[in-house]
């Protein structure tokens, strides 16, 4: 059996400042196999992004942040791997998709610039002439309409949701077998994000790439994931594949989730508590989505 | 019949250089004393500008404003200023981060003048618990409070000077669904105790959907549909609105049959 494409188990961070200890993640365990679209749904503070900055290995550098638990990138050990190692996987074998495509493009190079400092992560030596082609045809994937014209451009003359498509471009670039995508749209028109997203699935669908999708906007969960968690202030509440939860939601806080997002078909706005006792209850998983074995 | 609030021809063109950008073009609507005309659009599409117009925050190039039946001049006097009320999209910018939540509070009362001096400490802790927030949250500062808390906290500024409509620009788009949840059914009994009128602006049509009477769809600065909320979501007549209802991520199967019959009646008429 081939190992899944991401593993966190028992993921424990905190942070450490002046005012003492903050813990943030009470031991989270997750899993992404090879090809697979899976949700980590929550609102904000919950603990989403920060978990994908750890996965990034990123956080690992932070003074303050105190991370324990296992993190494993296809079968490897995030912690036994050194800095530089996993300097190396990011941008190339994982990469990730930000919730704002404008801030997270740089405003004074052009498009293809930025997209040729993207390639050589994965192919060091290539030169310009090879990385415009191969940038130019990444973006005629992602349905732009004229590719040589927007790597040309600076990231302020495209819009928003051209923006986001060569957001998606660069992080598919080189073909990275896992993507994490944090708020992907969540800027964007929702006729512009309904419409990225149908491209981002079905790029990697084409690619086998594995998503972990970090969001806290039901409804683009459900059209987008295989399998959801949903974490509430550190702890995974709820874990099942999404046709599962969103027919049978169990834990009352996914039932609170759940309940208080407005319906188009007009149930009117629903009394609610933002926070009760109940939401601590313990993890509910559905049946057939165990943890798999952790193989030493 | 008198309008609380009646736009009558407004269009409104921004001039950049030699170009020209008809922000809103001839808009024709009237909002009932009351009501809760929601205004949706993407961006682009003219929704803030019909927000600062209504607010005074400029002129209209062409066409009148009119509120209560009186043509609102260029420069507003302090009345139809204290009358008109703002809710912004994120409240920690709209709010004064030096100031603390009762001095915000204690502000528009100053202006306008409204109750004995002495008393107005009382006001704003009324006010405070009228949005559901405990009266001596009035000496905090507004970092050290909640998204849901400070945008009450907005909320109950906009009412402090006795406003009759309320312009809410993406009140709730910044919180989370539990903490929006509870501000939109905050909103809808503070508009039915008080009688207020609301222009919500949004581009959230599952929210649409649960708190507006009316509906007004903007494309590209024209008003292309007005109908009531029930027979927008039901049997809209404009392919724009089809659209953008079928672009909205649902969460139940009845909306995904709801989506999927707009979406059969737009590939027919198409």
């Amino acid at each position: 059996m081939t190992a899944p494409s991401l593993l966190i188990r028992d993921l424990h961070l905190a942070f450490r400042g002046w005012a003492g200890q903050v813990d943030v993640l009470h031991g989270i365990s997750l899993h992404i196999n090879k090809g697979e679209r899976v949700a980590l749904v929550g609102e904000s503070g919950s603990g989403k992004s920060v978990t994908a900055r750890i996965v990034l290995g990123l956080l690992q550098q932070t003074r303050s942040a105190r991370v324990s638990g296992l993190v494993a990138f296809e079968g490897r050990d995030l912690a036994r791997m050194t800095e530089a190692e996993r300097r190396r996987l990011r941008g190339n074998r994982m990469s990730m998709i930000f919730q704002d495509p404008m801030s997270s493009l740089n405003p004074v190079y052009r498009i293809g610039e930025q997209f040729h400092e993207v390639l050589e992560r994965a192919e060091p030596g290539i030169g310009p002439v090879a990385a415009r082609d191969k940038a130019a045809a990444a973006l005629a994937d992602v349905a732009i309409p004229d590719p040589e014209r927007a790597l040309d451009s600076y990231a302020f003359q495209l819009s928003g949701g051209m923006n986001q498509r060569v957001m998606i471009a660069m992080a598919l670039a080189n073909e990275p077998s896992l993507l994490i995508a944090d708020e992907p749209g969540t800027a964007l028109d929702v006729t512009v994000q309904a419409q990225t997203l149908e491209l981002m699935r079905d790029l990697v669908a084409k690619h086998h790439t594995s998503v972990l999708f970090i969001s806290h906007n039901l409804g683009v969960v459900r059209e987008f994931a295989d399998r959801v968690y949903v974490i509430y202030k550190g702890r995974i509440v709820e874990h099942g594949c999404t046709a599962d939860l969103f027919a049978d939601p169990r834990h009352p806080y996914t039932r609170a989730l759940l309940a208080a997002v407005p319906r188009i078909t007009g149930e009117g706005i629903p009394e609610i508590d933002d926070v009760s006792e109940a939401y601590f209850q313990p993890l509910v998983v559905h049946e057939g989505c165990e943890e798999p074995e952790v193989e030493a | 019949m008198i309008h609380l609030l009646s736009l009558q021809g407004v269009s409104k063109v921004f001039v950049q250089g030699r170009h020209e950008v008809r922000a809103l073009d001839n808009i024709i609507l009237d909002v009932a004393e009351g009501e809760c005309l929601a205004v949706v659009g993407e961006s682009g599409s003219g929704k803030s500008t019909l927000a600062n117009l209504v607010l005074g925050i400029y002129p209209p190039s062409t066409g009148t404003i009119a509120f209560r039946g009186e043509v609102l001049p260029a420069k507003r006097e302090l009345v139809h200023r204290r009358a008109i009320q703002l809710v912004q999209q994120n409240p920690l910018s709209s709010l004064n981060p030096q100031r603390s939540i009762g001095a915000s509070l204690r502000l528009p009362l100053d202006v306008h003048g409204l109750g004995e001096r002495g008393r107005r400490g009382d006001h704003v802790g009324q006010l405070l618990e009228e949005v559901g927030l405990p009266a001596d949250y009035a000496g905090r500062s507004p970092s050290s409070l909640s998204g849901g808390e400070r945008q009450r906290v907005a909320i109950a500024r906009a009412l402090a000077c006795e406003s009759e409509l309320v312009v809410l620009d993406e009140p709730t788009s910044a919180l989370d669904v539990l903490v929006q949840a509870r501000v939109l059914k905050l909103l809808n009994d503070l508009r039915s105790r008080r009688g207020l009128t609301y222009v919500f602006i949004t581009h959230d049509l599952s929210v649409v959907r649960n708190i507006a009477d009316r509906v007004a769809v903007f494309e590209r600065g024209r008003l292309v549909e007005l109908n009531p909320t029930e027979k927008i979501f039901s049997d809209p007549d404009h392919a724009y609105t089809r659209r953008l209802i079928c672009a909205v991520p649902v969460v139940t199967a009845d909306e995904v049959r709801l989506r999927d019959r707009l979406m059969k009646k737009e590939n027919t008429s198409a």
